[in-house]
């Protein structure tokens, strides 16, 4: 039971080691002005709610599964990504708005961002590859 | 799908939206032209050397003497060009190395462009430049080709100075006709000198235009001589904004010609090819507000001399035997270039000599130091040839020109006068007699010569500071304010195979860069090392071989190149308005409709355009009326489409139509429209809709879309509820609902912007109609926002006089489209932050579907790398446009600026309204993201963190109180003023819309411009003197002096003028003198003027003559008509006039004295 909730969280921070990539890739492919900034706007925030539910889902299988330090690890990212979303402008087209993307450094705190959280689920795919070898010996 | 739902325009078929969802034919629409345009690089094959065949493109071969045919020709030749001639070359092109050495590409003729001459002989250069007008209007194209043909009359220079005559007169002739087809009598060629914009329409005399041609073949032919003639008339167009040339120097008019300062304009502008005379508009628009020396100043006159026309064609003869290789260039038309500089009048002792070695060697360091010039120059050059030398002269010219020339030699005294501690709880008259000038950046004088104009391209800070942490010490915002597509009286334009650009940063080439040698140019702004293309090394205007740093690109920060098939995605499109007209029953009860039929009406021929301009209209209630206007009908069909959910184009080829072709119907439209709705009964507005369909019916071609509306959308996408609370409008908590409700506006302008869409708002309501929303349609597709609160065409007449005269302004006024403009900088710096209306594609690149020439922007800039390493900083904005000609164009300008590494150096510098009006864009900025008490708090902290700043780093005293540098010391009171703006106050009823209004204001005008909203300038009219006045033809302008803006300054005998940028108010005191009311006012005593005067009329007085002149002068300097508000001092109207008065305490805003205080407060903290 235990390796299989590894198993799945390690799935799920793959799918989003992959997204922060994703999320770099194109963020610096903007910065490169080889897209435009509405197309990569509109790339980018199709893949907001995803990342927000895949993180929700690790927090919340540590939740279930009880292992509190994994999930207080969880905890703020997925509060962070919630806010992010919520806190959007009404006339706003998304987390990513192109027309304000070039404005006041946005597109390098998002570019920091995404760095940050590649940096965090790094972390996470190893805590839980340890922890599921850990579950698996224990089996 | 068009023929059966026609009607006539009384019976109308509703299109049911079933049948056909899309009309079957919903343009593709796609984000192309957005990524094609992405960059403005061109090819690399551009860069090549030119094929021998390629004949001048875009120079028209013909030299047509029929005004009407020129245009004509033109458009075909440019067709040809780009389809048939160009794309073939291009081959050729990549495969010529770039700097071949080898004349060849010069003998560039083609049969083809030529044949169209008799004697298609000598040579065409390989790059024309035209110093003509800006308008596009204006066929300018057919004067190069002309010039094509008139060289071939010429023999070699040199040989023929008798001919000269004749070919001066014969020039005209040919050339005359195009300059003045049916563009030129619209945009006058120069009207006075220092109006900026608006003024070009229609001061202009027709001679004007026929001199110009005139002028230019003279060049062509007596190259050296043309110098004289142009060289001093640019030169004095120069001297008075530089103060420069005391007028009694130049003052020997030997034609008796200008005498006024206008005509001395006219001149310079006659010399049109005088490259540097765009320098020197560029000073002298910068002289309106200095003292302008008097009218005297006559200036050219000089060519006439017979003395010099001789020496002329010595000279250039030497040069042809000199430098065999230019003579091929004969066709250059080239203009006397040179240079801006006020050298001295009498070249007679100057060695005529130089240019004819080609200028072999390089002067070494093109930009530093005077001195090394100085050495070598004031011996030669006698002609202007070397405009090169010319700016080296300046220090000879100046030490002659001694007293003109203060300013310029008073560097260091004014950097002094700009530190000078200004203890501000002391000093009370801060204000200057004269509205303030931007600050000179210290540069050498020969820079400072070729810099931007003030006007189109500021900086906050006049010196850079070398780091962002001595930026940060300074607490000053770092940022350009640019107004790019300004109305410029003059600017050279320049047609050329190869634009030379910097091969990595692809920065154009500009006064500022640097000749290592004569085969090689190191960039400004990356520092890279470029070669110089063969074609570039030829000088046109000497025509001489081996002059790059002398070509016009060279000489002027501001040029205009025509721009080849490189830099262009689609073939131009031809200008395109389509009118949207808001006819529900609350628009017909505004009544604006008439007025707006009329005023199209009138303007229907201005519009700027050619043959291919197309215009269509839609109307909009509840549901959406399109009009057929094909050619051929009798009378306009109505087609009704009542499906707004989905909106459908009933017919593709006949709701846009050639305005030529259907002008008729187009005019029989405009006077039905009014009438048809007048019993309109329906409540609703789908505006979203009638966008969405204006999207679809302009997706093909891009174009220019005006909206009217006069209600809150309530049907179908992008409805809207009213957000506002009347009872939280003068709350000083915050203010909710400044951002947009919906994401739909936005969405549907990049949508426009992508498709080259640039929509306009005119919003005329009298209740809510949430303009935060609404404005994003034209914020995001850079259009234009106006905004008449309350507009009833019976109840509010001055609102309805003011929507007359900004649409007449804007239906005439010049257009770009397709444009794209790039801003540059030097490395290091980069951009942080834009303000304006555009769409921001990339991360210097700015999407404009339309350019105007009335709307400014501003970025915001920061210092990622230390700029230690070199000592200027430059930045250049780029602006790619397609002309309503069908020109594509690029408008380049470049800034030059000191870098400084001293905290003093940084606030000598310190451009106060700049920096104030970049607070302003920040401040709005965080007002939508934040709020508005954060907003305000920030304006509040600059001041303080500034005067903080300032004691604790540079002034040594000790001094108590509030010390600013004197640059800064009007800091505090703007900001003030600005929290005191519609904008941002709090406190003071305000409605929703009228701040959001102020907010896109704030963000779009330029900076002259919002100066006089954010702080009038106040004058006393009833004791003015002729002492400091202008003459300007035959006209006295007075100078009053400015007045702070507080109530103590204003007396009950007196008459006051406050100039608030949109509006005049005459502040007219109880107990003024009779004689000033009776002169000017033309009533007899002080109880008899009416409440509601808002014009001036015409008496023959002397006194009303001056007010008049003066009024004349000060609505010449902006773009949009001003109205003018006489106020009674007992009237209610007087509240609106007070409430200007910003120094004053109000209901809810401290006054001056009480900021300086709370300013004081916080510093102690």
């Amino acid at each position: 039971m235990e390796a299989a909730v590894f198993i799945l969280s390690l799935v799920d921070c793959c799918a989003l080691i992959f997204l922060s990539v994703y999320f770099i890739i194109t963020l610096s492919d903007l910065e490169c002005d080889y897209i435009n900034a509405r197309a990569c706007c509109s790339k980018l925030n199709k893949w907001v709610i995803p990342e927000m539910v895949g993180q929700c889902l690790s927090t919340m299988l540590m939740l279930v599964s009880m292992h509190w330090f994994i999930f207080l690890l969880n905890l703020p990212v997925a509060a962070w990504d919630i806010y992010r979303y919520l806190k959007v402008p009404m006339g706003n087209m998304g987390v990513f708005d192109p027309t304000e993307i070039h404005n006041r450094g946005q597109l390098k705190s998002h570019m920091k961002e995404a760095m940050i959280k590649l940096g965090y689920h790094l972390l996470c795919f190893f805590i839980y590859l340890y922890s599921m070898i850990l579950a698996l010996i224990n089996d | 799908m068009s023929a059966p739902g026609y009607t006539n325009l009384n019976s109308s078929v509703s299109y049911s939206q079933n049948s056909t969802p899309n009309g079957g034919a919903a343009p593709p629409y796609q984000n192309g032209p957005t990524q094609a345009y992405q960059s403005m690089n061109p090819p690399p094959g551009c860069y090549g050397a030119p094929p021998q065949q390629q004949s001048y493109p875009t120079t028209p071969a013909h030299s047509t003497p029929a005004p009407g045919k020129a245009s004509i020709t033109k458009s075909a030749h440019s067709a040809n060009y780009y389809q048939s001639n160009h794309q073939p070359q291009q081959q050729q092109h990549h495969h010529i190395p770039q700097h071949h050495v080898a004349p060849s590409p010069y003998n560039v003729p083609s049969s083809q462009s030529y044949a169209t001459h008799p004697s298609s002989g000598p040579p065409p250069s390989n790059a024309q430049y035209n110093q003509q007008q800006q308008q596009q209007q204006q066929p300018p194209y057919a004067t190069p080709g002309s010039y094509y043909g008139q060289q071939l009359y010429y023999p070699p220079p040199g040989q023929h100075s008798s001919q000269q005559q004749q070919q001066q007169q014969q020039q005209p002739t040919l050339v005359t006709a195009p300059a003045s087809g049916p563009g030129a009598p619209l945009y006058p060629i120069v009207s006075y000198p220092s109006a900026p914009g608006s003024s070009q329409y229609g001061t202009l005399s027709s001679t004007q235009s026929t001199s110009t041609p005139g002028v230019m073949p003279t060049q062509m032919g007596a190259p050296l001589h043309q110098y004289n003639t142009s060289r001093p008339a640019s030169t004095t167009a120069v001297q008075p904004g530089y103060n420069a040339a005391p007028p009694s120097q130049l003052a020997p008019t030997v034609n008796g010609q200008g005498s006024t300062a206008h005509q001395h304009y006219d001149q310079s502008h006659q010399a049109s090819l005088s490259y540097n005379s765009y320098g020197g508009v560029t000073h002298s628009s910068g002289s309106t507000e200095t003292d302008r020396p008097p009218s005297g100043t006559p200036s050219t006159s000089v060519h006439s001399s017979p003395g010099h026309q001789q020496g002329g064609d010595t000279s250039s003869s030497s040069t042809g035997s000199a430098s065999p290789v230019p003579n091929s260039y004969d066709s250059l038309e080239g203009g006397n270039f040179p240079d801006s500089m006020p050298s001295s009048n009498d070249m007679t002792n100057q060695a005529a000599s130089y240019g004819s070695y080609g200028y072999s060697s390089m002067q070494p360091a093109y930009h530093q130091g005077p001195a090394s010039h100085a050495d070598s120059s004031p011996s030669h050059d006698p002609y202007g040839q070397s405009s090169y030398q010319q700016y080296s002269q300046p220090f000879p010219n100046l030490s002659q020109l001694s007293a003109a020339l203060g300013g310029l030699s008073g560097v260091p005294e004014l950097e002094v006068e700009a530190l000078r501690p200004v203890n501000l709880l002391q000093e009370r008259n801060l204000l200057p007699p004269r509205p303030l000038e931007a600050p000179e950046p210290n540069l050498s004088p020969e820079l400072k010569k070729v810099n931007c104009s003030p006007q189109t391209f500021r900086c906050t800070l006049s010196s850079i500071p070398q780091t962002q942490a001595l930026l940060n010490k300074a607490r000053l915002p770092l940022g350009l304010l640019l107004h790019p597509f300004r109305d410029l009286q003059q600017l050279p334009v320049i047609t050329s195979n190869t634009i030379v650009r910097c091969r990595s940063c692809r920065t154009y080439i500009n006064p500022f860069v640097t000749f290592l040698d004569q085969r090689r140019w190191k960039c400004n702004l990356c520092y890279r090392v470029n070669d110089v293309p063969d074609e570039f090394m030829y000088n046109p205007v000497t025509r001489l071989y081996g002059e790059p740093h002398r070509r016009p690109e060279v000489q002027n920060a501001t040029v205009e190149f025509i721009a080849s098939s490189d830099y262009m995605l689609r073939p131009p499109q031809p200008a395109a308005y389509l009118f949207v007209l808001d006819v529900s029953h609350n628009a017909v009860e505004a009544g604006y409709l008439k007025y707006f039929c009329d005023s199209l009406m009138e303007n229907l021929d201005r519009l700027p355009g050619d043959s291919r301009t197309r215009v269509g209209f839609l109307t909009f209630d509840n549901t959406i009326h399109f009009y057929n206007l094909q050619e051929g009908l009798s009378q306009p069909q109505m087609l009704v489409v009542s499906d707004i959910d989905d909106v459908f184009i009933p017919s593709h080829d006949s709701l846009m139509v050639n305005l030529k072709e259907s002008k008729e119907l187009v005019k029989d439209l405009l006077t039905s429209l009014p009438a048809m709705f007048s019993q309109s009964r329906e409540t609703h507005s789908a505006l979203g809709p009638a966008l969405q369909a204006a999207f679809k019916l302009m997706s093909p071609t891009g174009g220019r879309v005006s909206v009217f509306q006069t209600q809150l959308p309530t049907l179908g996408a992008g409805a809207l509820q009213s957000r506002e609370d009347p009872n939280q409008r003068s709350s000083s908590k915050g203010v909710q609902h400044l951002g947009p409700a919906t994401d739909f506006y936005k969405k549907l302008a990049l949508d426009c912007s992508g498709q080259q869409i640039g929509v306009d708002l005119f919003l005329l309501s009298s209740q809510y109609a949430d303009l935060a929303s609404i404005s994003c349609i034209s914020k995001y597709s850079a259009g234009s926002i106006f905004y008449y609160p309350s507009f009833h065409y019976i109840h509010n007449p001055a609102q309805l006089e003011k929507f007359q005269k900004d649409l007449e302004r804007y239906l005439t006024r010049k257009i770009g489209f397709e444009a794209v403009m790039r801003i540059r900088c030097t490395k290091g710096l980069s951009i942080h932050t834009f303000h304006g209306n555009f769409f921001v594609r990339s991360t210097d690149l700015l999407s404009l579907a339309n350019v105007n020439p009335d709307s400014a922007f501003a970025v915001q800039m920061s210092i990622e790398d230390s700029l230690a390493d070199s000592s200027l900083a430059c930045f250049q904005a780029a602006l790619l446009y397609t002309s309503s000609k069908g020109k594509r164009r690029i408008r380049v300008h470049t800034l030059c600026l000191p870098v400084v590494n001293q905290l003093s150096d940084v606030y000598a510098g310190a451009d106060v309204q700049a920096v104030t009006c970049l607070l302003a864009n920040m401040a709005i900025d965080r007002s939508i993201t934040s709020s508005l008490s954060d907003a305000r708090d920030a304006l509040v902290n600059a001041v303080v963190d500034l005067v903080s700043a300032y004691k604790s780093n540079v002034s040594n005293l000790l001094q108590s109180g509030l010390v600013v540098p004197a640059a800064m010391r009007l800091f505090p009171v703007f900001i003030l003023a600005l929290l005191k703006q519609k904008a941002l106050r709090t406190g003071t009823s305000t409605r929703l819309d009228e701040r959001v209004f102020a907010m896109c204001e704030f963000k779009t005008q330029p900076l002259q411009q919002l100066m006089r909203m954010v702080h009038p300038d106040l004058y006393r009219l009833d004791n003015m003197s002729d002492q400091g006045a202008l003459h300007l033809n035959d006209t006295v302008v007075p100078q009053p002096h400015l007045l702070h803006l507080s109530a103590e300054r204003v007396s009950r005998d007196g008459a006051f003028l406050m100039d608030c940028g949109t509006v005049f108010y005459l502040w007219v005191g109880k107990c003024c003198n009779e004689m000033f009311i009776r002169d000017v006012l033309g009533y007899p005593n002080y109880a008899s003027i009416p409440p509601n005067m808002s014009h001036i009329p015409e008496l023959e007085t002397t006194l009303s003559e001056r007010v008049r002149a003066l009024l004349d002068w000060l609505q010449d300097n902006r773009a949009f008509c001003s109205t003018i508000h006489v106020v009674k001092d007992d009237t209610s109207a007087k509240a609106t006039f007070f409430q200007h008065m910003v120094e004053d305490r109000s209901e809810s805003a401290s006054s001056y004295h009480e900021f300086l205080q709370h300013v004081q407060q916080q510093m102690s903290k």
